[in-house]
C-alpha cells in the first residue's frame, strides 16, 4: 500500500508542477459557467430596430413611443423605405424593422383595420422568431389599450406555467452539460496524455519492470485525476448554487456518487486510448476529435438530439456523457431520486465495464 | 596535430573575460576567462551541472551573459550576436535535425538558411554525402538512420557553411566507440581546414584528443592547459585521474 | 527573402509528410460541415405534447387537432390526470402539458371566458419560450375561429384591429442550416489557423530543432514568415474546401462577392495565426499549447455569436466579444454569404481585424526570443 501511495504522490507532483495546465484545468469550468450562465442567451433586450414610418400620424407615433419605452428594443434610426431597410440589414447591426404604411391611423380608426409589417433578418431563425414575437406583443398591447372598454366574448385564456425554470434562464440546461464536458476533458484527455507521455519518454518501462503490479501502475495514474475531477465537480456545483442561484433540488450524495461513476467511465476511456496509442499527438487528436467533439455534439446540452437525423440519434446512445447529462439534469434540476435514473446508471456502468474489460485485455496483450 | 599554439600572437577565435551567468542566487558560470586560437580543438570538461552548457550557450549567442565580456571571431556577445551566428556552427546535445525530412533535404535546408548559393548547395551536399558514405540513403528520412550516423550528419551540417568556429555540445553521447572514432576524424578534418573547434564532453579519452582542455568545477574554470601538461601538473598518468582529483572537490550535486 | 523560401520548402515538406495533419485539413472540414449543421439544429419543432383532456368535448378535440396539425407539436400521450402527465415530463417524454379542464366547452359558451392550463418544461429556456409562444399563437387563432363561429352579428361593435404581417428576409424558409454553416466555416478556418500554427512551433521547441535554428543568422521575422505562410495557404485551402462542401451539401452559394470573403479571410488568418504564434511563445510543451489554445478557442467560439446573438449578451460579455476575432469572422461570413453585404459594409470589421493582425504579430515577434 505504501508503494501505491508513493506512485500516487509522484503523479500528483507531475500534475501540480505544470502550473499553466493546472490553471486551465481549474479555470476552464469557472469560465465556462460564467459564459454559459451570463453570456449565452437568446433573450431579447436592447435589440436594435429601424422603423420606416410612411404614415407619420398619431397612431404610428404612439406605437413608436411604446417601442421606444420597452426594454426590448432600441430604435436605431428612422428610415424612409424598404430599400433602406435592406441596406441597414446588410451592415449587420439591426435585425428587425417595422413598416407603417401611409394612412395608417385613418385605416385603423375608420375601417377598423390597418396593416403593419414586421421585417426580420432571419439569418438567425430563432432570434428572428423571438424578435417578431416581442414586437407583435407590443402591437397587441397597444391594440387592447385601444379597445379597453370593449368586452371581447368567448375568450380562451391560456395560463402557462414554466416548470423547473420559471425565469427561462439558460443555466438549467447547461450546468449539467458543463459538468459532463469538463469531466470528459480532465479525465479522458489528461489521463490519456499523461500515460502516453510516460510511454514516449520511456519511463513507463521503468515502472513496468518494477515489482509493482502493472495494473496498479495504471490505476495510480488515474487517481490524481479522479481527485482533480471531484474538485472540479465541487467548484461547478458551488458556482451554480451561489453565483447562478441554481439550487440542487435532489440528493447531493446521489449526485456525487453518479459523478464519481461518470469520472470512472471517463478515466477508463482515457486509459483505453493511452493503451492503444503511441504518441502524445495522436492521443490528443483522438481525445479531442473522437471524444470531446462527440460529447459536445451528442450529449444533448448544446445541440438538441431530438432534431438530429435518426443515425446521429442512434450514435448519441453510445456517448457516456449523454447519460450522465440526463442523470444530472434529473437529480439536480428536477429533484428526482434514484428510481428515475436507474436505467441511465445501469447503462453507464455497462459502458464502464465494457471499456475496462477491453482495456485490460489489450494491456495484457501489450505486456505479453 | 597535438602541438598546440601557445598564444604567440596567433589569431584568437574566442576570447572570454570574466564571463558570468547568474540565475537568481545561482551562479551557473562564474567569471570564466580563456582564449581559444584559430584551428585549435578546445575541450571543455566538467561534471554534469558544472556549467559547461551554460558557458557554451553564452558563447553561441543563445543566452545573454549576466556580466563579463566575450568576443567570438572578433564579435561582441552582447551586441553582435547576429554577426556571431554567421560565423559559427553549433551542434546541440539534443539531436537537432528534422527527423521528418530526408538527409538531403536537411542539408539543403540548413545550407539554405545560412545563405549558400544554389550551386554551392548542390556541390557541397553531394560532397558531404559522399564523405559520409551515405549515397544510398540520401533520400531517406533522417528518422530512419542509426544514432551514430545521425550525429555525424549533424556535425557535417553544422560545418557546411564553413564557419570559423564550431561549437559541439557533448556530440558523442550514446554512441559506440568505433563511431566515436569516426566522429573525431571528422573533427580533425575540420580543424585541419582552420576551423576552431569548441567541444564539451565527459569522455576522458576524448579529452586526450584535444589540443587544450579546460575543466570546469562548480561554474569556474579549475584547470586549463594541454592534456600532457595537466597530467604532469597533477602527477598522474591519465586524464581520468586529473578529472577525478578536481571533480571530487565539487560541492554542487550532480545534475 | 531567399531564406524564407528555404523555410517554406521545409515546412511544406513536413506538412505533406505528416498524415495526421493532412487528414485534419482534408477530412475535418468535410466531416464537421456535414455533421455539425445536422446536429446543431435549434429549430424548435417536434415539441412533445402530453394532453390531459378532462372535457372530452368536440371543442377540446378540435383544439388538440389544431395543435398537432401545426407541425410544431407531436402528441406524446393522452393522460388521465395532470400528475400522470407530469411523469412524462420527468422522463423527458413530453415537453409540454396541456390540461383542458372539465366543462371547457360549456363554460366557454356560457360565461364567455374559460381557462386552459399549460405547463412547459423550461429547463431548456429557448425551447420553452418558443414552444410556449407557438402554443399561444395556435390557441389565439383557434379562439378567433370560435368567436367567428359563435358571435351573432350585431351583438358587439366592430373593434379596430391591427393586422400584423411579418416576413423573414435572407432566410425566408427559416432554415437553421443557413445560419449554422457559415458560422462553422468560420470555426474551421480559425482552428486550422490557430491550432496548427501554435502546435507547430511548440513542437520545434520540444524536439530541440528551434535551438539549432536560433544559432543560425536567420532573422526573426523571416522565421516567423516561414511559419505563417504555409498555414496561411492551408487556411485558404480549408476555407475553399468548406465553401465547396457547403455548396454541394447544403446548396449554399454566397449571395455576396466571394472576392470580399477571400480578402477578409486573408487578413483574418494573419490575425488568428498571430494569436497562435503568441501562444506558442509562451508554451514549452505541446500539451500546454494544446490546452491553452483549447481554452481560448472555446471562449472565442462560445462568445463569438455562433449559437446566440452577441447583442443579447450583458455588457461585460459584449466588451469581451469586441476583442474576439472569431466574432468578427462569424459576423462577416453571415453578412456576405447570406445577405450579400459588400466591401463597404464589412469595411469596419476588416479594419478591426487588420488591427488585431498587426498587434498580435508584433507582440509575438517581440516575444519570440532567440536568446534567453
Amino acid at each position: 500500500m505504501t508503494q501505491f501511495t508513493t506512485f500516487i504522490k509522484k503523479e500528483f507532483y507531475h500534475v501540480l508542477r505544470d502550473r499553466k495546465t493546472l490553471l486551465i484545468l481549474f479555470g476552464m469550468p469557472v469560465v465556462q459557467i460564467l459564459i454559459f450562465g451570463f453570456a449565452l442567451t437568446n433573450e431579447v433586450k436592447n435589440s436594435k430596430i429601424v422603423i420606416a414610418d410612411e404614415a407619420k400620424d398619431e397612431v404610428s407615433t404612439a406605437i413608436i413611443r411604446k417601442i421606444e419605452a420597452s426594454r426590448y428594443f432600441e430604435i436605431e434610426k428612422a428610415v424612409a423605405n424598404r430599400q433602406q431597410i435592406e441596406t441597414v440589414f446588410k451592415e449587420g447591426k439591426v435585425k428587425v424593422a417595422l413598416l407603417f404604411p401611409a394612412n395608417f391611423s385613418k385605416d385603423l380608426l375608420h375601417q377598423n383595420k390597418a396593416q403593419v409589417q414586421i421585417l426580420a433578418d432571419a439569418t438567425d431563425p430563432n432570434h428572428a422568431t423571438a424578435l417578431t414575437n416581442y414586437l407583435s406583443s407590443i402591437l397587441q398591447d397597444y391594440q387592447s389599450e385601444l379597445n379597453e372598454n370593449q368586452a371581447i366574448p368567448y375568450r380562451i385564456v391560456p395560463e402557462t406555467r414554466m416548470l423547473y425554470n420559471p425565469q427561462l434562464k439558460g443555466a438549467h440546461n447547461f450546468v449539467p452539460g458543463v459538468m459532463a464536458l469538463v469531466l470528459m476533458l480532465v479525465c479522458v484527455m489528461m489521463t490519456a496524455i499523461s500515460i502516453v507521455k510516460e510511454k514516449e519518454t520511456g519511463t513507463m518501462e521503468v515502472l513496468l519492470v518494477s515489482p509493482f503490479k502493472p495494473v496498479l501502475v495504471i490505476l495510480s495514474k488515474a487517481i490524481p485525476y479522479l481527485i482533480l475531477s471531484l474538485v472540479n465537480v465541487g467548484s461547478i456545483l458551488l458556482l451554480s448554487v451561489f453565483v447562478l442561484d441554481l439550487p440542487i433540488n435532489g440528493s447531493l450524495p446521489l449526485l456525487l456518487a453518479e459523478s464519481t461513476l461518470f469520472i470512472i467511465t471517463c478515466l477508463t476511456l482515457g486509459i483505453f486510448i493511452s493503451i492503444k496509442t503511441a504518441s502524445q499527438q495522436t492521443a490528443m487528436l483522438i481525445s479531442l476529435m473522437g471524444m470531446l467533439l462527440p460529447t459536445m455534439l451528442f450529449s444533448g446540452f448544446m445541440f438538441p438530439i431530438e432534431n438530429m437525423p435518426i443515425p446521429l440519434q442512434v450514435i448519441s446512445n453510445i456517448i457516456p456523457a449523454k447519460w450522465y447529462y440526463l442523470i444530472v439534469k434529473d437529480i439536480m434540476i428536477k429533484g428526482l431520486g434514484f428510481e428515475a435514473i436507474w436505467k441511465e446508471t445501469l447503462i453507464l456502468v455497462g459502458i464502464t465495464l465494457f471499456l475496462f474489460a477491453i482495456s485490460l485485455k489489450s494491456f495484457k496483450i501489450r505486456l505479453a | 596535430m597535438e602541438n598546440h599554439k601557445n598564444g604567440r600572437g596567433e589569431e584568437v577565435s574566442i576570447r572570454a573575460d570574466k564571463l558570468t551567468k547568474q540565475y537568481g542566487d545561482f551562479i551557473a558560470a562564474n567569471a570564466i576567462s580563456f582564449e581559444v586560437y584559430k584551428g585549435e580543438i578546445f575541450g571543455f570538461l566538467g561534471a554534469n551541472g558544472a556549467g559547461k552548457t551554460t558557458a557554451m550557450r553564452m558563447l553561441c549567442g543563445l543566452s545573454t551573459p549576466s556580466s563579463g565580456s566575450a568576443t567570438i571571431a572578433g564579435f561582441d556577445v552582447y551586441k553582435e550576436t547576429e554577426e556571431i551566428k554567421k560565423n559559427i556552427g553549433y551542434m546541440s546535445q539534443k539531436f537537432s535535425l528534422y527527423e521528418d525530412l530526408t538527409i538531403l533535404e536537411n542539408i539543403r535546408f540548413y545550407g539554405g538558411i545560412y545563405g549558400l548559393s544554389r550551386g554551392e548547395l548542390r556541390e557541397k551536399s553531394a560532397a558531404l554525402i559522399a564523405r559520409l558514405g551515405l549515397q544510398g540513403e540520401a533520400n531517406k528520412l533522417v528518422a530512419s538512420l542509426p544514432l551514430g550516423w545521425k550525429q555525424k550528419l549533424a556535425f557535417s551540417v553544422a560545418v557546411l557553411h564553413q564557419p570559423r568556429i564550431v561549437f559541439l555540445d557533448e556530440p558523442t553521447g550514446g554512441v559506440d566507440p568505433v563511431t566515436r572514432r569516426q566522429f573525431w576524424d571528422l573533427i580533425y578534418q575540420a580543424a585541419d581546414q582552420g576551423v576552431t573547434i569548441f567541444v564539451t564532453t565527459h569522455y576522458m579519452d576524448e579529452a586526450e584528443y584535444c589540443n587544450r582542455i579546460s575543466i570546469m568545477v562548480d561554474g569556474s574554470i579549475a584547470a586549463l592547459d594541454t592534456p600532457h601538461r595537466l597530467k604532469q601538473q597533477f602527477g598522474v598518468a591519465s586524464m581520468d585521474e586529473v578529472f577525478y582529483q578536481l571533480a571530487r572537490e565539487a560541492k554542487r550535486a550532480d545534475g | 527573402m531567399r531564406t524564407v523560401l528555404f523555410l517554406l520548402q521545409k515546412e511544406f515538406r513536413q506538412i505533406f509528410r505528416n498524415k495526421s495533419i493532412l487528414a485534419i485539413i482534408m477530412v475535418m472540414p468535410v466531416v464537421q460541415l456535414i455533421i455539425m449543421p445536422l446536429a446543431a439544429d435549434y429549430e424548435v419543432k417536434n415539441i412533445n405534447l402530453a394532453v390531459v383532456d378532462h372535457d372530452h368535448s368536440s371543442y377540446s378535440r378540435q383544439l388538440i387537432s389544431k395543435i398537432t396539425a401545426s407541425g410544431y407539436f407531436r402528441l406524446a400521450d393522452y393522460s388521465a390526470t395532470f400528475k400522470e402527465a407530469m411523469k412524462f415530463i420527468e422522463s423527458d417524454h413530453a415537453d409540454v402539458v396541456l390540461e383542458i379542464p372539465h366543462g371547457f366547452e360549456k363554460k366557454l359558451i356560457r360565461e364567455d371566458e374559460q381557462q386552459l392550463f399549460i405547463a412547459v418544461n423550461a429547463i431548456n429556456g429557448t425551447k420553452a419560450n418558443l414552444g410556449g409562444a407557438y402554443l399561444g399563437q395556435i390557441i389565439r387563432a383557434y379562439n378567433q375561429d370560435i368567436r367567428l363561429e359563435l358571435v351573432q352579428p350585431g351583438r358587439i361593435n366592430p373593434i379596430p384591429v391591427i393586422e400584423i404581417t411579418s416576413s423573414n428576409w435572407f432566410n425566408p424558409l427559416m432554415n437553421y442550416k443557413f445560419f449554422m454553416v457559415p458560422g462553422i466555416l468560420a470555426i474551421l478556418v480559425t482552428m486550422v489557423g490557430g491550432f496548427l500554427t501554435s502546435l507547430n512551433i511548440v513542437r520545434e521547441k520540444e524536439i530541440g530543432t528551434i535551438e539549432q535554428i536560433n544559432v543560425t543568422p536567420i532573422r526573426k521575422h523571416h522565421f516567423i514568415l516561414g511559419k505563417l505562410i504555409p498555414f496561411w495557404i492551408l487556411g485558404n485551402v480549408v476555407f475553399t474546401v468548406g465553401l465547396l462542401v457547403s455548396w454541394l451539401v447544403y446548396g449554399i452559394v454566397p449571395v455576396g462577392n466571394p472576392g470580399v470573403l477571400y480578402s477578409f479571410i486573408a487578413v483574418y488568418l494573419l490575425a488568428i495565426m498571430g494569436f497562435g504564434l503568441l501562444v506558442s511563445t509562451f508554451c514549452e510543451t505541446q500539451q500546454q499549447a494544446m490546452f491553452i489554445m483549447f481554452f481560448f478557442m472555446m471562449v472565442f467560439i462560445l462568445m463569438g455569436g455562433l449559437f446566440t446573438p452577441i447583442e443579447s449578451m450583458p455588457d461585460w460579455a459584449r466588451a469581451i466579444a469586441a476583442f474576439n476575432p472569431v466574432s468578427y469572422l462569424i459576423n462577416v461570413m453571415r453578412l456576405v454569404i447570406l445577405k450579400g453585404s459588400g466591401f463597404r459594409e464589412i469595411l469596419p470589421h476588416l479594419g478591426i481585424i487588420a488591427g488585431f493582425a498587426v498587434v498580435l504579430n508584433s507582440w509575438a515577434i517581440l516575444n519570440y526570443k532567440k536568446t534567453t
